[in-house]
């Protein structure tokens, strides 16, 4: 195993974060088999049930067997432990594609705006204008005008953070470009796309990798918002941000409903900021600075 | 200084050229009609064509962009198809409590956030230091609607010190007012805490280790007098910067809070509006906030000559 790896693995915050990702991934594959019904139905005479409710419960199938509601039901009689387990499928899933997807973009065109210095000036501009639009308001007008899907919102995620990538990626390139290995490269007449590829990419990695982490935490807050708001996801769909908004209503009489999706989302987003933090102390990356993340 | 004001006022004319063609560009991403779309399902085909014809969007994209261009210019950002309203009167009633609140929210987060970074940076790798960086990863993590309800839930509905929700307008007393915004104001101020006393901390810290930190304690100035009149005023730059950027993280979290507390104001109009798709609100909000931002980075840049004498532009 080569070196960075085994110090990166040797850090207390990456291994936090890794052990309680893995958990949560866990949990959204093997979602079917963990005792869930299926989230999406709703048994009308078990509604607003509180949690370790001993209850006969009335599945899609019409079968009626006896069931712990380990975390009660909301107020459509739809099993929340089901709904939060599901839900850490569209969490996780919009964190990683989110990240992914801004990074591609993100580096694309910092590459661009780094090594060609005359689109830089129109596409920084450019960005500058994006970085003005507060990123979750950007994401609801996107929301707004595509509508509510997952495809959707993930691209809606995604376009607010494509600017700080580009920025990001664009430093990077700046100083990558004044190494002698570089000056070596041009001097023996390496193509400037072969440089590109071969020498900046790869010698950026490491803190978009931590930039990744970043957005990826950022991702899932804003999607939980979005439902949260009523302007997500379909409302059936079970999503922390949708169990949340339902637990809204009946607030006063069922604070629970709140805090069991409000935990799973809280400690997802706790743990990929830490496991962000601990690779950026290990890998040290001078450019990912917290202050200007956001 | 008047000639560095003119050409910083310039540079932000492309970018809020830029921040319009985006949000100009918005109601044309609507797949498909987007008269049909906004007109919505009971609508009958006079409806649609009276709502392509009031958007323009039966003529040329440039044509459109010229029209949307000049009356922006004129301060007419249209009229609200669910309000039946102007949309900056819109805006403007709704302005109040919007302001109130991130005003606040600043005001307590600038109280708490830079003693604190300024401590722990003064006692670094203490116990306040390794509380405050786990506090500021926890702040950054959790979402802010579910502080709110906690929140809410412990000295709203437990302890019964403040009202659950809503709003008073400061003309009906300061009392009232602050009673029903600080609960509000504290839960957005968490995240920006966490921000802003890492920020402190991170340039505080930087400050202290500089030689007239050092010259300062040989001549046996107090340590108070150390920290303030010569690590903090030093560190005050990176600070106000990150005011400055925070800001729009504090608008998205408006948005959220303002929902939580229900308050009548930008952030629920905002929220209003993408439910009834009623895109020229929408339009005239982001517009309002990219606008808020750029002068209050504007005002942050300005203030760089007063807080650091070396800089000179």
């Amino acid at each position: 195993m080569n070196a960075t790896f085994v110090k990166v693995l040797k850090n207390g915050a990456v291994r936090f974060g890794v052990v309680i990702l893995s958990a949560l991934l866990l949990v959204a594959i093997l979602a079917p088999v963990l005792g869930t019904v299926d989230p999406t139905w709703l048994d009308a005479i078990n509604m607003s049930q509180k949690p370790m409710a001993r209850v006969d419960w009335t599945g899609p199938d019409n079968q009626t067997a006896p069931r712990t509601l380990i975390m009660g039901t909301d107020s459509f009689g739809r099993d929340i432990y089901s709904r939060v387990l599901y839900g850490t499928r569209i969490s996780l899933v919009v964190g990683v594609m989110v990240a992914v997807f801004s990074l591609i973009i993100g580096t694309f065109l910092g590459l661009v705006a780094g090594y060609f210095r005359r689109v830089d000036s129109i596409l920084m501009r450019v960005m500058d204008g994006m970085m003005a639009i507060p990123g979750i308001l950007l994401a609801i007008a996107l929301v707004a005008a595509w509508g509510a899907q997952l495809s959707t919102v993930i691209i809606a995620i995604a376009v607010p953070e494509i600017p700080r990538v580009t920025r990001l990626v664009r430093a990077l390139v700046l100083s990558i470009r004044e190494e002698p290995y570089i000056e070596a490269a041009v001097s023996v007449g390496t193509p400037t796309w072969k440089i590109l590829l071969r020498h900046v990419l790869p010698n950026s990695i490491a803190p978009m990798v931590v930039q990744g982490t970043y957005v990826c935490a950022s991702a899932i807050l804003i999607e939980a918002i979005l439902s949260f708001l009523g302007l997500g996801l379909p409302s059936e769909i079970p999503t922390w941000g949708n169990i949340m908004a339902e637990a809204r209503v009946v607030f006063s009489s069922a604070p629970h409903n709140m805090w069991f999706p409000g935990i799973f989302l809280g400690l997802t987003v706790l743990a990929v900021n830490v496991l962000g933090d601990g690779l950026r102390d290990t890998l040290d990356p001078k450019f990912n600075k917290r202050g200007e993340k956001r | 200084m008047g000639s560095f004001l003119f050409r910083r006022i310039l540079a932000t004319i492309p970018v809020l050229v830029i921040v319009a063609v985006i949000v100009f560009t918005l109601i044309r991403l609507v797949p498909g009609d987007p008269a049909a779309v906004i007109a919505g399902n009971m609508a009958t085909n006079e409806d649609i064509a009276r709502i392509r014809t009031e958007l323009g969007l039966d003529r040329s994209f440039l044509t459109q962009l010229g029209i949307w261009s000049k009356d922006l210019l004129s301060g007419d950002l249209g009229q609200s198809f669910f309000f039946k309203k102007d949309v900056v009167g819109l805006i403007g009633d709704r302005l109040e409590p919007t302001i109130s609140l991130a005003a606040l929210t600043i005001v307590i987060t600038v109280l708490v956030a830079v003693p604190l970074g300024t401590l722990a940076a003064w006692r670094h790798g203490g116990w306040l230091d390794r509380a405050l960086m786990g506090f500021s990863v926890l702040g950054f993590s959790i979402p802010v609607f579910v502080l709110g309800y906690l929140l809410v839930y412990v000295f709203a509905l437990r302890l019964d010190w403040f009202p659950v929700q809503g709003y008073r307008a400061l003309r009906d007393g300061v009392g009232p007012w602050l009673h029903h915004l600080l609960l509000p104001a504290f839960t957005l101020s968490i995240v920006y805490v966490a921000l802003i006393a890492r920020v402190t901390r991170a340039s505080v810290a930087e400050a202290l280790t500089e030689d007239y930190v050092r010259t300062a304690r040989a001549k046996g100035l107090s340590e108070s007098r150390v920290l303030i009149k010569h690590a903090l005023a030093n560190a005050a730059v990176p600070i106000v910067t990150v005011i400055g950027i925070g800001i729009a993280l504090l608008i998205g979290g408006v948005v959220v809070t303002e929902s939580v507390y229900s308050i009548p104001g930008l952030g629920t109009l905002t929220v209003d509006a993408v439910l009834a798709r009623d895109f020229p609100v929408i339009q005239g909000v982001i517009l309002f906030f990219a606008l808020l931002y750029v002068l209050v980075n504007l005002l942050v840049d300005v203030s760089y000559l007063f807080l650091d004498p070396r800089i000179r532009y």
